[in-house]
């Protein structure tokens, strides 16, 4: 009896779950993209604001709504000859995967938005893949970094998939030829942040571009505070200079412990460490010899009128001078604006294509031209910090 | 051999830090036998408070130091009285979820209402270096250790030889019994809510001071590891917190200093396991049989 009972309730739900995906399938191949409803282009963000990664993520927000704000101020987007406001639907992911996955579909199922501004990591931008794909979504990640982010398994490129900054292997190996041809050091140790595939992703591109010797690679986690044992050995082996991928909060400690402890090497970082409070964290009279990949120099926005602006702008609306994640998200929303402006169309699928040829585009991180890989094609530039100011610019092509 | 003692007093200055956090663990869990999840999260409070009294009212470091314990004090009643007290005779296991759960709320609501940014410490003591025959120690590093010791010390004072630290111990040993000869129960349970958590108070202030960061997630690790020290001195006992968490400090640093740094949590709890495995009562614990 028990048996028959199992057996049922087995085809039952066997029933159910095929019912369920009958029904998934018909919703998803009725329509292809998500096209403008009611004269307003939506725009979601599915974004970190709160978590592990929240303090970016609300950074990165700041950039976003100022650039659709901006757009609206001028009555909207240019579509074809007829100006259509943005809409921004705002969405924390918490910093989890699975919340992103839902969060993604809520935005290209519920809200029906024509594209996406997000996310701020790359592992909550990987999981929103999927459900954006199937949904035949545009999104624009504004800092995941890893080289296979818009990449399938196969090697063909995520046709939904696109980002507005470096991807490590780039920036990793200017890093590391920085390192070795500007600041003659020939004896290096890493300290990068392993919990995260940003700091993963460079230490791995360093090494591979590195012609000297690494002498030590050590590691630490987000959120980690005591750098001091770690720092204490790299004295005893006589480096040249540390390079440390990671991020701000991290890097900051790193910067002031290091210093505190005797030692007065280079320290080489990432765009993770591109930010004011960087130096804040580190005390300013230990912030020297600091070196950073960055895609956003304030040295060089003084060339660039689209970046003065923004940074003048910034500044007026949060009393604080832009941080790089704000400049990216900016870029971010813009992208969209320039790939619906080229195509004539806010349709979801239009933007995919738009973004994919854009070329030459004037943003506040440089002139992007997004490649076959949608990866973004930009300068780069390495900013030094003398007593925690931005004392010097190094242009690298 | 300068390396060593270097190495040596970066692991006193992180141990000492988790000395005092286990303290707090091991009182609490003492007397009314809860696996406070949310003392982590006192000392991220006393950190934060520390950073407005010395930006608003640009207090010294004294008087931050002493306005956050009262802070943490305050705080850790008021968990008691709101979170515990209406639990006190429900399962054990109950009330240690709803501490996971105060915990979670105190961190989320800190992000919620002051940003999960990372804000730097004021630094009101700048920091001087002595060079010791190589070894490099600074003022702020003598300071952690010092104001440890004496809270430390203090607080054994307080334990056996106040009238309160009397009723505190006989609460631990038999909470029936003293209430019956007439010890405020409640009353006893508050006070050493209040004492623990002063104590991660202090501790918020002093990694404030050393570190120079602090956010609202930052009392969860350090939270855990201080849980792990108060195991390894064996859950309980004072002096086996304070001797737990200058181990742990030592023991992190050790493994950091061999190139082990990715490893170093995963150690911290290799040893509760080994601890939970081997001497269960941990290292100045009773090796109390269970009542049936």
């Amino acid at each position: 009896m028990k048996k028959a009972v199992k057996k049922i309730t087995y085809f039952a739900s066997v029933a159910a779950i095929a019912v369920i995906f009958a029904g998934c399938s018909t919703a998803t191949t009725s329509s292809k993209g998500n096209p403008v409803t009611d004269n307003t282009i939506k725009i979601g963000e599915n974004m970190e604001l709160s978590g592990a990664a929240g303090g970016y993520g609300n950074q990165m927000n700041q950039g976003i709504k100022m650039a659709v704000n901006e757009i609206n101020q001028v009555g909207g987007v240019n579509v074809n000859g007829k100006k259509q406001k943005f809409k921004l639907i705002v969405r924390d992911n918490k910093t989890s995967t699975n919340t992103s996955a839902s969060v993604a579909t809520q935005l290209v199922n519920n809200d029906k938005v024509n594209a996406i501004v997000g996310t701020a990591t790359t592992n909550a931008g990987t999981a929103q893949i999927p459900n954006i794909t199937k949904a035949a979504v545009p999104a624009v990640s504004p800092s995941a970094t890893d080289p296979n982010f818009t990449l399938q398994k196969n090697g063909k490129v995520q046709p939904y998939v696109f980002r507005a900054c470096y991807q490590n292997n780039f920036q990793g190996g200017i890093g590391a030829k920085f390192t070795y041809n500007n600041l003659k050091a020939r004896r290096v140790a890493i300290l990068y942040d392993n919990s995260t595939d940003y700091g993963t992703g460079l230490e791995k591109a360093f090494k591979d571009t590195f012609k000297g010797k690494v002498v030590d690679t050590q590691g630490f986690t987000e959120g980690d505070k005591d750098f001091n044992a770690i720092l204490t050995s790299f004295k005893n082996k006589k480096v040249d200079a540390i390079y440390v991928p990671g991020y701000y909060t991290e890097v900051g400690l790193i910067i002031k412990q290091a210093r505190q402890a005797g030692i007065n090497v280079p320290i080489i970082g990432t765009d993770g460490m591109a930010d004011p409070k960087l130096a804040q964290i580190a005390g300013n009279q230990n912030s020297n010899k600091i070196y950073y990949t960055t895609p956003f120099s304030t040295k060089a926005s003084e060339s660039n009128p689209v970046a003065k602006k923004f940074m003048a702008d910034y500044q007026k609306k949060y009393h604080t001078e832009a941080p790089t994640f704000s400049a990216l998200a900016y870029d971010s929303v813009n992208m969209i604006k320039q790939a619906i402006e080229d195509e004539k169309s806010a349709d979801s699928t239009k933007i995919a294509e738009g973004l994919s040829k854009i070329k030459n585009f004037d943003g506040v991180t440089g002139k992007i031209t997004i490649n076959k890989q949608h990866d973004p094609e930009k300068p780069i530039a390495i900013e030094q910090l003398t007593n925690g100011k931005v004392s010097n610019t190094y242009e690298i092509k | 051999m300068q390396t060593f003692f270097q190495q040596v007093i970066n692991g006193l200055s992180l141990g000492s830090i988790y000395a005092l956090l286990a303290l707090g663990y091991t009182m609490v869990y003492g007397i009314i036998k809860l696996i406070n999840f949310a003392h982590g999260d006192i000392y991220m409070l006393g950190a934060f408070w520390g950073y407005y009294s010395i930006n608003t009212w640009h207090f010294s470091f004294i008087e931050a130091l002493l306005s956050s314990m009262i802070v943490g004090a305050i705080s850790g009643v008021v968990i008691e009285y709101f979170a515990y007290r209406p639990l006190r005779h429900a399962p054990r296991i109950t009330a240690l979820i709803t501490a996971i759960g105060v915990s979670f709320l105190l961190e989320n609501g800190m992000s919620y209402f002051f940003t999960s940014d990372t804000r730097d410490f004021p630094q009101i003591i700048t920091q001087h270096n002595y060079n010791i025959g190589g070894v490099l120690i600074s003022n702020i590093q003598i300071l952690i250790l010092v104001t440890a010791c004496v809270l430390m010390i203090l607080l054994q004072l307080i334990i056996k030889r106040t009238k309160m630290g009397k009723a505190m111990r006989a609460v631990s040993v038999d909470s029936d019994a003293a209430e019956m000869v007439g010890i405020n129960i409640n009353r006893t349970i508050s006070f050493t809510f209040a004492l623990g958590s002063s104590l991660a108070g202090a501790a918020g202030v002093l990694i404030g001071l050393y570190y120079n960061s602090i956010d609202p997630l930052m009392g969860m690790t350090p939270g855990i590891k201080a849980f792990v020290a108060a195991v390894l001195g064996g859950i309980g006992s004072v002096p086996g917190a304070s001797v737990g968490g200058f181990l742990i400090g030592i023991l992190e640093t050790l493994f950091q200093s061999i190139g082990l740094s990715a490893y170093k949590d995963a150690v911290v709890y290799g040893v509760l396991i080994i601890i939970l495995l081997v001497l269960p009562a941990g290292i100045f614990g009773k090796n109390m049989k269970e009542k049936v």
